[in-house]
């Protein structure tokens, strides 16, 4: 272990950055057609767990309403790659309900430029919308949970309910091109993945950026003591609306490339269970650190697809015990018990040394 | 007014649910006086700096603050507001960042622009990190800069605090019990802490350990049952008969004519 210590641990890390960077990158060349494209699902959830990390790992808000945001985000890329599957006539579903015209708020949607933008904008427009009235009035908490729950309830309805605009239960699908290129092909899944990938380093990095600043150090302060943030002269409203507005940003983008992987979206797909399971995801790769959020997004959608083939009424009790046997034996997630682990090794290498530095500091903090 | 006080509160009453904690209560403070609030438990020491730092508004009555931002009601303002103003509070239990690390803690209460935008471009300039090196050096924990502010003792949590709110740069500190709890060792660095804050700023101290309060000969404010009982230095205060009542619960006299009830 000599060998190990002599580099910093900052050259660790990006060595170790580097090395999962590659292994991301190189996937299309050992990964087959199948692995690949779930792989590329797992990596748009690591972008939402990573976003919902910020917002309940680092300042404590827990939102069971990120479905909602992810849909969105989905719901603005569908919307372009049905218009332009659909070339000159209007989606099918829209015929089916008496439609004769596109609705003008589907106009814009023929620019991919304006789709993806609306995929980011919405989400985090509707988080700054919620977080306003909920934050400012401080309502925080299980409260404030709550509140995102009735949030899912209300757009899941909606979007069920406004069939003729929104495709109803059956959701948006029947996608064949982007920018003219056919979807199914090789090439072009190969590059949804590499975009995705791109896109989840990005998200890393800006998260980093996030947590490491000034800002961020706020946020884990506001989770430790909101009233103790108030009286050192900052508002905590505006924090928690900021970080609630980029959570709710990374889930649309998530949405957006989720869409690209699988081909469809549904009101199903943002209702209630799903934006449980996004929390799950972080829960238990390790809430407050960011690489604990992408490993559990990566392990839990890797689990759900082997096992929801094979049983797929086994899945939900499995979820629901490991969201217990997370928050009461492993409250740090996956990285938390490696973190355990890294530590009491350390301990029992060096007993002697931190029996002594254990006793000799206390001396001298009196002086 | 007689002197340029730097905060003056006039009337002030405070009431929960109909029950009023501080009934009328005024308080001048000079600007840079030490000033020590006592009195029994339950008088509402706690409760006026509640009112003063905008943690309760008062049911009535008026908490002017002159400071160099000019002439300010803050009983019209919100928490973060009167803080920016230049008002700190340290509350009785230790309240640190556990999660952040000490030096984090101090980086964070530095006095500096608090809004958003600015916290997310903020870097830690030299000028900064002198400033949070020497803050360090004061409340000695130079040597635990990088441990989560959570594992420290409870005296180390105070002198933290207490660091904190220096860093913050109030014009006017309020100091809620800082020795309680404490051994006799770290309620004398607290003593030479507190005079070193007392050179630059205006500070009220609530406090119940009159051993503690005796070694700064400064005016003290006694209050009982809500209200303003006694006013000056400690002797006079010792002296004072209605004092050493409430204090002593020594039998009531005949002429006793301060109207409280209990």
């Amino acid at each position: 272990m000599q060998w190990m210590s002599r580099l910093p641990r900052r050259a660790w890390l990006l060595i170790g950055y580097a090395a999962a960077a590659a292994a991301l990158f190189s996937a299309p060349l050992y990964l087959n057609d199948f692995r690949l494209n779930l792989l590329a699902k797992c990596l748009a959830f690591a972008i939402v767990a990573l976003g919902l990390d910020l917002l309940w790992g680092y300042t404590g808000i827990l939102s069971l309403g990120h479905g909602v945001f992810f849909g969105l985000g989905a719901y603005a890329m569908a919307m372009h790659l049905k218009l332009a599957a659909g070339g000159s006539r209007i989606p099918d579903f829209m015929g089916w309900m008496g439609l004769t015209k596109l609705p003008w708020f589907w106009e814009p949607f023929k620019s991919f430029a304006f789709a993806a933008a609306m995929g980011l904008i919405l989400p985090s427009a509707l988080a700054l919308l919620l977080g306003f009235f909920t934050f400012r009035n401080r309502i925080r908490g299980v409260y404030f949970t709550i509140l995102t729950q009735a949030l899912v309830i209300i757009t899941v309805t909606l979007f069920v309910g406004q069939q003729a605009y929104t495709g109803g239960t059956n959701g948006l699908t029947g996608y064949t091109k982007l920018f003219g290129y056919s979807l199914t092909s090789g090439t072009a899944k190969t590059l949804a993945y590499l975009a995705t990938a791109a896109a989840l380093l990005a998200a890393f990095a800006v998260c980093r950026y996030l947590v490491n600043s000034r800002f961020g150090k706020v946020l884990r302060a506001i989770r430790d003591g909101e009233n103790r943030t108030r009286f050192l002269g900052y508002d905590p409203a505006y924090y928690q609306m900021a970080v609630f507005a980029v959570s709710a940003g990374l889930a649309g983008l998530a949405g957006m490339l989720f869409v690209l992987h699988v081909g469809i979206i549904s009101p199903t797909m943002m209702a209630i269970v799903p934006s449980i399971e996004l929390v799950l995801l972080v829960a238990i790769g390790g809430r407050g650190t960011l690489i604990g959020a992408v490993i559990g997004a990566i392990l839990l959608t890797q689990a759900k697809s082997q096992l929801s083939a094979s049983y797929p009424d086994f899945w939900l009790f499995l979820l629901g015990a490991l969201f217990i046997i997370v928050t009461v034996f492993m409250p740090g997630g996956i990285v938390g018990l490696i973190r355990q682990a890294r530590q009491a090794i350390l301990r029992r290498r060096s007993e002697n040394e931190i029996t002594l530095d254990s006793i000799v500091p206390k001396s001298n903090g009196v002086v | 007014m007689k002197s340029p006080s730097i905060l003056s509160c006039q009337k002030v009453t405070v009431s929960f649910d109909g029950f009023k904690a501080v009934q009328e209560m005024s308080l001048e403070l000079a600007s840079g006086e030490l000033r020590f609030l006592i009195g029994p438990n339950g008088a509402g020491k706690t409760t006026m700096l509640d009112a003063i730092c905008g943690k309760v508004k008062p049911a009535g009555g008026v908490v002017e603050f002159r400071g160099l931002k000019g002439t300010v009601d803050v009983t019209r303002r919100k928490e973060h507001e009167i803080a920016q103003l230049g008002i700190g509070r340290k509350f009785q239990t230790p309240s640190i960042f556990s999660g952040l690390t000490v030096e984090e803690n101090l980086e964070i209460a530095m006095a500096q622009n608090r809004g958003v935008w600015a916290t997310l471009r903020a870097a830690m300039t030299k000028a900064d990190r002198e400033r949070v090196d020497a803050e360090l050096e004061l409340i000695g924990l130079e040597d635990k800069k990088r441990l989560r502010a959570g594992l420290l003792s409870h005296g180390e949590k105070q002198w933290l605090e207490i660091g904190m709110m220096l860093l913050q740069e109030p014009e006017i500190l309020l100091l809620d019990e800082p020795v309680a709890g404490m051994t006799d060792k770290e309620t004398d660095k607290t003593g030479e802490l507190l005079r070193e804050i007392v050179r630059k700023r205006t500070v009220v101290v609530v406090e119940h350990d009159m051993e503690f309060v005796r070694n700064f000969a400064s005016k003290v404010t006694v209050m009982h049952e809500g209200k303003l009982l006694k006013e000056g230095s400690m002797d006079e205060v010792q002296r004072d008969d209605r004092v050493a009542e409430v204090y002593l619960g020594r039998k009531r006299r005949d002429y006793d004519a301060v109207g409280s009830t209990a």
